[in-house]
C-alpha cells in the first residue's frame, strides 16, 4: 500500500521532466529524422540517398574537419587545464578564489560574446597582432582569424572550464599522502607523477576528454564566426542544408551521423564514469 | 620543489590573465569614443552604449530576451526541482541511465536540437511564439538545474523530513516548510543560472524567433555576419554585466547556506 502510493508519487514528481524531455526533445529529433527520410521512398531509395549524402565529398570533409578539430580542441584543453587543475587542489583560499574566479566569469558569459572578443582579439588589425608587431616579431600582420588556428583557439577556450572542472574533481579525492609516502620510500618527482597521481587521476582525465570532445564535435558558433570555407565542420553543414537550400534530407542524414558519433562517445562517458561524477551532478 | 612550484605559480597567472582578457577587453572597447574598433581606445565615451540603449530595436530586443528567459526559468526551476527531489528521495530502477537521458540536451549537438524544434514549431504554427520559445529553452537548463538541484536536496537531511512526516505533516506542509526552505539556495541558483542559460542562448532561437522576435544573441549573431558594429562591444558589455550579477547574487545566496 505504502510502496504503491510512493510509486504514485515518484510518477508524478517525474512526469513533467519526462514529458518536457519527449515532447521538447525526443519527438522533435524522431519526428524530424523520421519523416525526412521517409520522405525520400522506397527502402533501397533511401539506402541509395543515404550513401550519395553521407559519402559526399562535403559531408565526409566535415565529418573529417569536425573530429579532427574537436580532436585539437580536447588535446589543447588537457595540456592547458591539467596544471590549473593541480594548482587549485593545492592553493590557499584567496588563490583559489582568484583562479576559479578566472575561469568561471567566462565559463557564464555568452557564448556569443566569447567568440566575438576572440574575434576583435585575432583580427588583422587585432590586439594579438598589435602586439606582435609593436614588438617587431613580424612586420606584416598574421593571419590569425577565419581559419583553422581561431577556431581552435576560440574552442578551446570556452571549453577549457569543463575539462578544468571534471579534472579538479578527480585530482581534489587524491589522497595528498599518497605522494609524500611514495617521495619518503625513495621516488622521483616524476617517477611519483607517473606512478601515483597521474594513474589516479586517469578518470577525470578521460572524462574531461570524452566531454569537450563530445561538445567539441557539434560545436557550430563559433566555427562558423572564426573558421574559414576549409573548416566547415558537420554542424554547419546541418544548418546550412536547412537554412539555405532548404534541403531537410541532406539534413537529417548528416545530423545522422553526428548523432551517432556523439552519442557512442557519450555511452563511453557514461560507462567510465561513476553516476555521483556524472556532469558534477 | 620551491621551483617547481613557483613554475606552476606563473604558468596559473598566465592562465588567469588568458582567460580573463577577452572579457576585460570587450569591457574597455565598450567606453571608447572610435566609430572604428581599435584596443586600446584612444578616448573614452558612452556613445556606444547611448546608441545600443537609445534604439528602440535593441531595447525591444532586450524585452524579449528578458521575457523569454523569466519565463524559461520559471518553467525549468519547476520541472527540474520536481524530478531532483524524486531523483535523490525515491527509489526506482535505472537511475543512473534515466540521468544519463535527461542530461542528453546539453551534450546533443544544439543545432541537431534547433533545427528538429523548427521543424515541428513550423509544422504546430508556434514560430516566434515567446512561450513556445521558453519552453525550448528549457529543454536545455532543465539539465543545468537538475544537476543544481540533485546536489541541493543531496545536502538535505533526510531525517528532517522523516521527523516532519512522524509529526503528522502533509505533502503539501512538507514541500512548503520543510524542503522548499531548505532548499532555498539551489532552487534561487537554478533560477539564476536558467536565466541566464535562456537569455544567452543562441542557436535555438535563432531558429525559432523568425524575425519579429529577435533575442539579443540573434541580433549579435546577424550582426557579426554582415559588419561589426561597435554597438556590439556595448551589447556584450551589458550580457558580461549580467553574468557578473548573476554570478554575484548567486554567491550571496549561497553563502547564507554555508554561514
Amino acid at each position: 500500500m505504502r510502496n504503491s502510493g510512493s510509486k504514485l508519487e515518484t510518477s508524478l514528481l517525474l512526469g513533467p521532466v519526462i514529458l518536457m524531455f519527449l515532447f521538447g526533445f525526443a519527438v522533435p529529433i524522431i519526428s524530424f529524422l523520421w519523416t525526412s527520410i521517409a520522405e525520400i521512398g522506397s527502402l533501397s531509395e533511401i539506402a541509395a540517398t543515404f550513401v550519395r549524402t553521407a559519402g559526399s565529398r562535403a559531408a565526409i570533409s566535415a565529418m573529417i574537419t569536425s573530429n579532427m578539430i574537436a580532436l585539437v580542441v580536447t588535446l589543447c584543453a588537457l595540456l592547458i587545464a591539467y596544471p590549473v587543475a593541480a594548482y587549485l587542489c593545492l592553493a590557499g583560499r584567496f588563490r583559489f578564489t582568484l583562479v576559479i574566479f578566472c575561469i568561471v566569469v567566462p565559463y557564464f558569459t555568452s557564448m556569443i560574446v566569447r567568440t566575438y572578443s576572440w574575434m576583435i582579439l585575432l583580427g588583422r588589425n587585432g590586439v594579438v597582432n598589435n602586439t606582435l608587431m609593436s614588438l617587431g616579431i613580424t612586420d606584416a600582420p598574421l593571419a590569425l582569424l577565419y581559419n583553422r588556428f581561431g577556431v581552435i583557439v576560440g574552442m578551446t577556450y570556452i571549453l577549457l572550464p569543463y575539462m578544468i572542472l571534471t579534472l579538479f574533481a578527480a585530482m581534489k579525492s587524491v589522497d595528498p599522502s599518497f605522494m609524500r609516502a611514495a617521495r619518503s620510500l625513495g621516488a622521483g618527482r616524476f617517477y611519483a607523477f607517473r606512478r601515483i597521481y597521474f594513474p589516479l587521476t586517469a578518470h577525470g582525465v578521460v572524462s574531461g576528454s570524452l566531454i569537450v570532445f563530445i561538445l567539441a564535435v557539434g560545436f557550430f558558433i563559433t566555427p562558423a564566426l572564426m573558421g574559414g570555407p576549409q573548416d566547415t565542420m558537420t554542424a554547419m553543414l546541418i544548418q546550412r542544408s536547412v537554412e539555405i537550400m532548404f534541403d531537410w534530407t541532406s539534413a537529417a542524414i548528416l545530423s545522422i551521423q553526428l548523432l551517432v558519433v556523439t552519442l557512442a562517445i557519450y555511452f563511453v562517458y557514461y560507462w567510465v564514469t561513476d553516476s555521483k561524477k556524472m556532469m558534477g551532478a | 620543489m620551491f621551483a617547481l612550484s613557483r613554475l606552476l605559480g606563473v604558468y596559473v597567472g598566465i592562465f588567469c590573465v588568458a582567460m580573463i582578457a577577452p572579457v576585460a577587453i570587450v569591457l574597455v572597447l565598450s567606453f571608447s569614443n572610435e566609430s572604428y574598433l581599435s584596443f586600446p581606445p584612444e578616448s573614452y565615451s558612452l556613445r556606444w552604449f547611448e546608441a545600443f540603449l537609445g534604439d528602440a530595436a535593441w531595447r525591444r530586443s532586450m524585452s524579449i530576451s528578458a521575457t523569454v528567459a523569466v519565463l524559461s526559468s520559471l518553467i525549468s526551476t519547476t520541472i527540474g526541482f520536481l524530478a531532483a527531489y524524486a531523483f535523490v528521495r525515491k527509489s526506482f530502477r535505472f537511475k543512473k541511465a534515466f540521468l544519463a537521458t535527461m542530461l542528453m540536451p546539453i551534450i546533443a549537438p544544439s543545432v541537431i536540437i534547433a533545427v528538429s524544434l523548427y521543424f515541428m514549431t513550423a509544422k504546430i504554427g508556434l514560430m516566434g511564439n515567446m512561450v513556445w520559445l521558453a519552453f525550448c529553452h528549457s529543454v536545455i537548463s532543465v539539465p543545468i538545474v537538475l544537476i543544481i538541484m540533485i546536489a541541493g536536496v543531496k545536502s538535505v537531511d533526510p531525517n528532517i523530513e522523516r521527523a516532519a512526516v512522524g509529526l503528522g505533516a502533509s505533502k503539501a506542509y512538507l514541500f512548503r516548510r520543510i524542503i522548499i526552505p531548505l532548499t532555498y539556495p539551489s532552487i534561487v541558483s537554478s533560477m539564476l543560472f536558467s536565466f541566464l542559460a535562456s537569455f544567452d542562448e543562441l542557436i535555438i532561437s535563432l531558429f525559432l524567433a523568425g524575425t519579429r522576435k529577435q533575442t539579443m544573441p540573434v541580433r549579435i549573431w546577424n550582426s557579426l555576419h554582415l559588419e561589426v558594429e561597435p554597438v556590439i562591444a556595448a551589447v556584450s558589455a551589458f550580457l558580461i554585466g549580467l553574468t557578473c550579477l548573476v554570478l554575484l547574487l548567486n554567491y550571496l545566496v549561497t553563502r547564507r547556506r554555508a554561514g
